[in-house]
């Protein structure tokens, strides 16, 4: 056990090393997609992690990341905070979040908490129209800047900014995966799992349904507020419009493309996401499509994919479950 | 050839095989009734006779119509009726309009307007309970309902899945008395599945025992009922 | 004076509310779906609507238009789509969360289509009644015509739909389909029709909403996606189950909303819709006249 564990964490040290390395021989298009991927692997590995292994639904983590996103810009310009503790206070307020709506959720079965974590994705962003602090449509901007020289100086050539943010995006994947591969096969892994499996037996055997699932929402919401710092990251700024509802149902697709209970599929269903709009940039301007095709092909081909995903493939990504038996 | 023919059939519940290579034959306007014990595969063969679920192999045929592969809803438009297990009324609905459902597809409604009025004299507690929801009847009125409801249909065959189910022994002697009177007036035939051996033989012609799955014999059920191994066996008395 | 003219501002959206949480109760009660893409199902008949108004110049032909293509959509989406995955998951061989998902895509589907063939800008698809508010003496109450033929249409459909449910055999069919479907079929009912005749049902009582509402605001792809929340959130106050229950929901939901908006300000009415049902959901789990079957884990 403890042998597997330390070879998994050499794995993932290479594997960081081998994506760090790779970020000095492509162009910087490239790298700044590589950064969105990693966001997006956090982003949809919170999904998994809640869907896939404590059985809620959440269609509300564009909120939960746009609070992340929020409190990060906020520290950071407020407080001075450096940029890796400003991330981590954007984690710890989408927590904050997360255990609030986790509290109700525990207490919600399927459409509820859908229709719950809908509202708040839709109404949650908002909200920055009313605080003045907020900075409402335009939002606040955010430079982290550039990477320190310790860093820079070391792999010699030019840093760029693009080079650092996937610098930092990749190490926090990584390290996200990492937690969360542990996480699940430690005891709270187990009780999830006994949880959605069968609630009455674990109720029966003395798990506390509630707390466990109350648990697995907070979880969940810290990673996505961390996504939502990351992300806030790369566009250099935070605004309601970056936390549309669009992005809470694009991370649910990119789950379900993953499939649920798949963690290594989130880098799949993120390389997908990011891969769309790419696609249909070289799909529209190739037929010479007007703005109006461009503006909503990627919307297009991600519904389109969650839909097939949904009917053909249920149980290739796993949305399958254990046959139920009646009588 | 027999009216209702059931030859060779299996019934799987997934990897559960509860109805095993099962035949029997019943004539027309007969009273069958289909006896075994808790989990023996009655239920499950009455809902595959009326379509609700598949069987694996084998066949079962209605006045030489394949009942296996047809839909419960085109079945009871051609005379298959089938009152499933635990008073099949809809308890969200007063009993008026349970009684409606029986023959909302029929075009025949002067028709319908009779039978409706054969049932509420068959059973005249439910003429006083027109208005009131299914939810509040007592447990023989909903079964007297379920009845009535699917007798509204105009069915050839009836198939009733324990109708003494949690019923007290004078309420179990009116229901098997009226069905018992229906099937002579009405000609119909009648598959009667029951845990209840003695009362259920005492009115059926033929009596088909069935013990987890598999037929463990079948005959006149005068016969059946003078069978003193069967009875210390099967019938439980 | 403000209090009434709050009233009955509240009135005309909490109707619209209504509209929207009868089409999510509609088919949630017979398909145990919260359908997402009633927005999307809703804004693609106000679309056509909004056509068939440029080629005729008139709002009123427009309405019955935009009705029939709300019926026709829902049941294409019911028909094509939603059944077969209900079905499978019912039957357990899918996750329950299949078909809820399955209707989040179609919302982005419909809403990129429309972006598509309409572009994203903000279309004008106006009545001919005024906007402005009636005079009373000196007094402008904020309750225009358009407001009023809200709380008309509102009224109408639900008269129309109580009509239909109580008194005839299409409506006796879709509530026992609803209530029972296996012993529905056992009575000679063909479940899988009548549901989606009650998708078309839930499809034309949206595109009501959108066909009424719009005039009022603008016309894009989008433009309906907060009145998915609020009808959602009136048919939780209903209790999800209800039909009574989602007008009474809607209503309650549009004079809350007016009174938010009145005394508190107008940034803070999504949030409040949010707040509500975190409220209803605590206070009330069942609505305020929901039936049995608890919206919480057994
Ligand atoms: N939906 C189902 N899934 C799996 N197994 C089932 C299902 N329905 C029935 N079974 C199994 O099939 C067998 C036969 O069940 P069935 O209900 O037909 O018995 P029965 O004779 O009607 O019993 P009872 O007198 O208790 O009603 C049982 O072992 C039961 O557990
Ligand atoms: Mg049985």
């Amino acid at each position: 056990m403890r042998k597997s564990k330390s070879l998994s964490a050499l794995t993932f040290l290479a594997i960081g090393l081998f994506l760090l390395g790779l970020s000095n021989f492509v162009d910087e298009l490239r790298v700044y997609q590589g950064a969105q991927i990693a966001v997006y692997v956090i982003a949809i590995s919170s999904i998994i992690l809640l869907t896939g292994y404590s059985g809620q639904i959440s269609l509300g983590h564009g909120a939960l990341m746009a609070i992340g996103g929020y409190a990060a810009v906020l520290s950071y310009t407020y407080w001075h905070l450096p940029f890796l503790l400003a991330f981590t206070v954007g984690a710890l307020a989408a927590a904050l979040g997360g255990f609030i709506l986790g509290m109700a959720a525990a207490r919600l079965s399927g459409p509820y908490l859908a229709g719950t974590t809908l509202a708040l994705a839709v109404g949650l962003p908002s909200l920055a129209n009313q605080f003045h602090i907020l900075g409402g449509e335009q939002g606040l901007s955010f430079d982290i800047g550039e990477a320190p020289k310790w860093i820079s100086n070391k792999t010699g050539g030019d840093f760029t900014q693009y080079k650092w943010f996937f610098w930092v995006s990749v190490v926090c994947a990584l390290a996200t995966i990492w937690f969360i591969k542990n996480l699940l096969q430690s005891r709270f892994g187990r009780t999830w799992r006994a949880v959605r499996g069968n609630p009455s037996a674990a109720a029966l055997s003395g798990i506390n349904i509630g707390r466990s699932k109350v648990l697995a929402f907070t979880v969940s919401s810290t990673l996505a507020g961390l996504a939502g710092a990351l992300l806030a990251m790369l566009l250099g700024l935070v605004a309601p419009m970056a936390f549309t509802l669009t992005l809470s149902f694009t991370l649910v697709t990119g789950a379900v493309l993953a499939g649920v209970t798949n963690l290594a599929g989130s880098i799949v269903g993120a390389v997908v996401l990011v891969g769309i709009p790419e696609f249909t940039d070289a799909v529209a301007t190739h037929l010479g499509g007007s703005e109006k095709i461009s503006a909503n092909l990627p919307g297009l081909i991600t519904s389109v994919l969650l839909i097939l995903t949904v009917i053909f493939m249920p149980n290739g990504p796993k949305l399958h479950k254990r046959k139920k038996v009646t009588n | 050839m027999s009216a209702l023919e059931v030859s060779n059939l299996s019934i799987n519940h997934g990897a559960i095989v509860a109805v095993r290579k099962l035949s029997f034959t019943v004539e027309k306007g007969q009273l069958a009734a289909i006896i075994g014990s808790n989990g023996a595969g009655k239920t499950t063969l009455l809902r595959a006779l009326s379509g609700l679920i598949p069987a694996s192999e084998g066949t079962a045929t209605w006045k030489g119509k394949s009942l296996l592969g047809q839909k419960p809803e085109n079945l009871v438009r051609s005379g298959v009726a089938h009152v499933s297990e635990g008073k099949s009324v809809i308890p969200e609905l007063n009993v008026k309009e349970n009684l409606a459902l029986g023959g909302i597809w029929r075009k025949d409604k002067k028709d319908v307007a009779i039978a409706t009025e054969e049932v509420l004299e068959l059973f005249p507690r439910l003429r006083e309970r027109l208005q009131q929801s299914a939810d509040t009847l007592s447990g023989g009125e909903r079964q007297m309902l379920a009845i009535g409801r699917a007798l509204i249909a105009r069915p050839d065959l009836l198939l009733l899945d324990e109708p003494s189910l949690g019923l007290a022994p004078l309420i179990i002697e009116q229901i098997f008395e009226a069905v018992n009177q229906l099937r002579h007036r009405l000609g119909l035939t009648v598959l009667l599945v029951e845990q209840n051996a003695m009362s259920a033989l005492k009115i059926a012609d033929v009596g088909i025992i069935i013990n987890v799955g598999t037929l463990v014999t079948s005959g006149q059920s005068k016969e059946l009922l003078a069978d003193a191994n069967l009875r210390a066996a099967y019938l439980g008395y | 004076m403000l209090f009434i003219d709050t009233l009955l501002i509240g009135l005309s959206s909490g109707a619209i509310y209504a509209l929207m949480a009868l089409a999510l109760v509609l088919v949630w009660r017979s398909t145990r779906v919260v359908n997402f893409a009633q927005a999307g199902q809703a804004i693609l008949s106000t679309y056509l609507g909004y056509e068939v108004m440029n080629m005729t110049h008139n709002y009123w032909v427009s309405i019955p238009f935009a009705i029939l293509g709300g019926a026709a959509i829902a049941a294409f989406v019911d028909g094509v789509i939603m059944r077969a995955l209900v079905k499978r998951s019912h039957k357990g061989s899918v996750s329950e969360i299949a078909p809820v998902i399955a209707t989040l895509g179609l919302l982005g589907l419909i809403r990129s289509l429309t972006g598509m063939i309409w572009g994203n800008a903000y279309l004008q698809y106006t009545s001919p009644l005024s906007g402005k508010g009636y005079m009373i003496g000196q007094h402008t109450i904020p309750f225009s015509p358009q407001n009023l033929i809200i709380v008309i249409g509102a009224l109408l459909v639900m008269g129309v739909f109580a009509a239909i449910f109580k008194f005839t055999n299409l409506g006796l069919a879709l509530r026992a389909a609803s209530f029972q479907p296996e012993i529905s079929r056992l009575a000679g009912i063909r479940v899988d029709r009548i549901r989606t005749i009650g998708w078309a049902f839930a499809g034309a009582a949206g595109a009501v909403a959108g066909a009424l509402v719009t005039p009022t605001t603008y016309l894009s792809p989008n433009s309906l996606d907060l009145l998915l929340v609020s009808g959602f959130v009136a048919a939780v106050i209903g209790g999800l189950d209800s039909l009574i229950g989602a007008v009474l929901g809607g209503l309650l939901l549009g004079v809350g909303f007016a009174f938010i908006l009145q005394y508190i300000g107008t940034s803070v009415t999504f949030s409040a819709a949010f707040i509500i049902l975190i409220l209803v959901l605590f206070m009330r789990p069942r609505g305020i006249l929901g039936s049995k079957g608890g919206r919480r884990d057994a």
